[in-house]
């Protein structure tokens, strides 16, 4: 053992893997190959967005949340209210969807600090619930049950990201960047000493205070980071739909979201993203052959998933660590 | 006259009708090596939790250093040098020791908010290390915690402690459930704690109380029954009776 081996040893998830390179590299192939499901693929790109901000809360930090739509829903609002004022740029859309959902995030934190899983569950998808009624009631400035129709401008004034012509395939280019690029601060975020405090609150929290972490105030933070990411996957979902509605804050928004981070596995990042792209497959190709049960063949997943453990039906994709 | 190092004044906690600790006044000085003793049931617990501040009393005061910490959290007064080990391990299973190590020295540093930069700072690499070597750790640094055999644990335990730097360090029961064979590590790594820094331990092995300790505070039903070095403790009648006489190789 030496100053190097550790040093190596602390940093040896830093470094950037040739699957993790091709994972990304695929997605991109994906959209350009198969431009006629862009919309799907964009959905999918959107989702994995909302399960990474998720990861970064229950994953990381091992605090559970079934209340991660309602910061979905109130950078969605932002994005469609901002535009319609206007401010139509793609971009500072998503820009701006980041305060009033942060805001949120860090303002209905600390209900996360006291009791057990079960109290938190229920209390975030109070939150959730309490935020779309909000939205419901203030029609003046969401259209209340009507929901807002709104345009974005082309992204770089060039590409449109509607829903005509290439507008999909630029959509999911779009969404896939955003993505990428927040996937990047998520993956240093969890690589640094703020992370492995995150680790060491998730792994033993008692002695995580015994060390000196502020165990509180960390979870306020990623919660509220976390709630940022959701804001902008919101956003992001509004502006590559140019709709939004009050089923953005809905239950099964939460609840979904957390099904796609079991499915793909929580904790090392990427579990978000290829169980939202499961999950949006199965969707897909399920429903198109029996409508309405389609929830029949994930809730089947989900119990073999939980049941025997994704450690031992799939050590084929093998990111973590 | 210099402080104390860690002093309780008046310290009382009721659980509803239960008085676990009932009045207790000590005081540890700076660079002490002293022992917190009494049957079980006696409080022990209770009062590591009120000084450490995971438990907020319901009457009296605790000093770090001279200062009234009574009202800060535990993360605090770690912060401000009071540490402590754990009875029953309390690690981070899926963490190695250097992983570990380098996230209480990271905070001591002040650094735990630091989201940006990678883990791995060369000051910080080179105190790990120190403490892998000082707690013979260097074999298993790499390795999750949870796949060490239980005395490398209990080292990690006290390793862990010694990396926020405390002022005084609370050791509770360090050599609690380990192996004969694996005995000798834990009593070498606690005879080769820093000089300065005070130790309070709190131990059911009287063998050990008595080699490590030179002031001995006994604790029976939440009430300090009497204080002495360990001469003056072992000749005690009324410590006899409560405990040294239940005993078995007392």
């Amino acid at each position: 053992m030496s100053a190097d081996a550790i040093r190596a040893h602390l940093r040896r998830r830093d470094r950037w893997r040739l699957i993790e390179i091709a994972f990304w590299l695929a997605l991109l192939v994906v959209i350009l190959a198969v431009p006629s499901r862009a919309a799907l693929i964009n959905e999918a790109l959107v989702a994995g967005l909302f399960a990474l901000s998720l990861d970064l809360v229950l994953g990381l930090t091992g605090v559970v949340s079934l209340g991660q739509a309602a910061f979905f829903g109130v950078g969605a609002y932002t994005a469609a209210v901002v535009a319609n004022a206007g401010y139509d740029d793609p971009i500072l859309g998503l820009v701006a969807a980041i305060v009033p959902a942060a805001l949120v995030g860090f303002a209905t934190a600390p209900l996360l600090l006291r009791g057990a899983d079960l109290t938190r569950l229920m209390v975030t998808m109070g939150v959730a619930l309490m935020l779309g009624e909000l939205a419901n009631k203030a029609a003046w400035l969401t259209g209340g049950a009507d929901g807002l129709n709104f345009t974005v401008a082309p992204l770089f004034g060039r590409f449109s990201i509607g829903s005509i012509g290439e507008g999909p395939r630029n959509a999911a280019l779009f969404s896939l960047v955003v993505l990428f690029v927040l996937f990047i601060v998520a993956r240093r975020l969890a690589r640094s000493p703020f992370g492995l405090s995150l680790t060491a609150v998730r792994e033993n929290r008692l002695r995580a205070g015994a060390l000196g972490v502020s165990t509180s105030r960390r979870i306020i933070a990623v919660y509220t980071i976390a709630a940022a990411f959701a804001g902008v996957a919101g956003a992001l979902l509004a502006e590559t739909t140019q709709i939004v509605s009050l089923d953005l804050f809905d239950f099964h928004r939460s609840a979904d979201v957390m099904l796609m981070l079991i499915i793909g596995g929580a904790g090392y990042l990427y579990g978000g993203v290829i169980g939202a792209g499961v999950f949006i497959v199965i969707r897909d190709v399920v429903s198109a052959a029996t409508p309405e049960y389609w929830e029949f063949w994930i809730g089947a997943m989900l119990v073999v998933l939980v049941l025997v453990g994704r450690e031992r039906l799939a050590a084929l994709v093998r990111i973590r660590r | 006259m210099s402080a104390s190092a860690l002093e309780a004044r008046g310290l009382v906690r009721r659980f509803g009708g239960l008085v676990a600790t009932d009045d207790v006044s000590f005081s540890v000085s700076p660079g002490a090596r002293q022992a917190l003793i009494g049957p079980n049931g006696a409080g022990k617990t209770t009062l590591i939790n009120l000084l450490t501040g995971v438990l907020k009393p319901t009457g009296g005061a605790v000093l770090l250093e001279g200062r009234d910490v009574t009202a800060m959290s535990a993360s605090k007064r770690v912060q401000l040098g009071l540490a402590r080990t754990f009875q029953i391990n309390q690690l981070f299973p899926d963490l190695s020791p250097a992983e570990s190590l380098g996230l209480a020295i990271s905070e001591r540093e002040g650094r735990g908010w630091d989201f940006w930069r990678p883990a791995g700072k060369a000051e910080i690499v080179a105190e790990i290390e120190e403490l892998l070597a000082r707690f013979g750790l260097e074999s298993v640094y790499d390795q999750p915690t949870r796949a060490l055999p239980y005395g490398k644990q209990r080292l990690l335990e006290i390793a862990l402690a010694l990396a926020c730097r405390p002022r005084v360090l609370l050791l509770d029961e360090p050599a609690a459930g380990v192996p004969e064979e694996e005995r000798h590590d834990i009593l070498a790594a606690l005879a080769a704690l820093p000089a300065d820094v005070a130790i309070l331990l709190i131990e059911h092995d009287m063998d050990l109380v008595f080699s490590f300790a030179t002031r001995i505070s006994v604790l029976v039903s939440g009430r300090l029954l009497c204080e002495g070095t360990p001469a003056e403790i072992a000749a005690d009648e009324r410590v006899r009776t409560v405990y040294l006489g239940e005993d078995a190789h007392g």
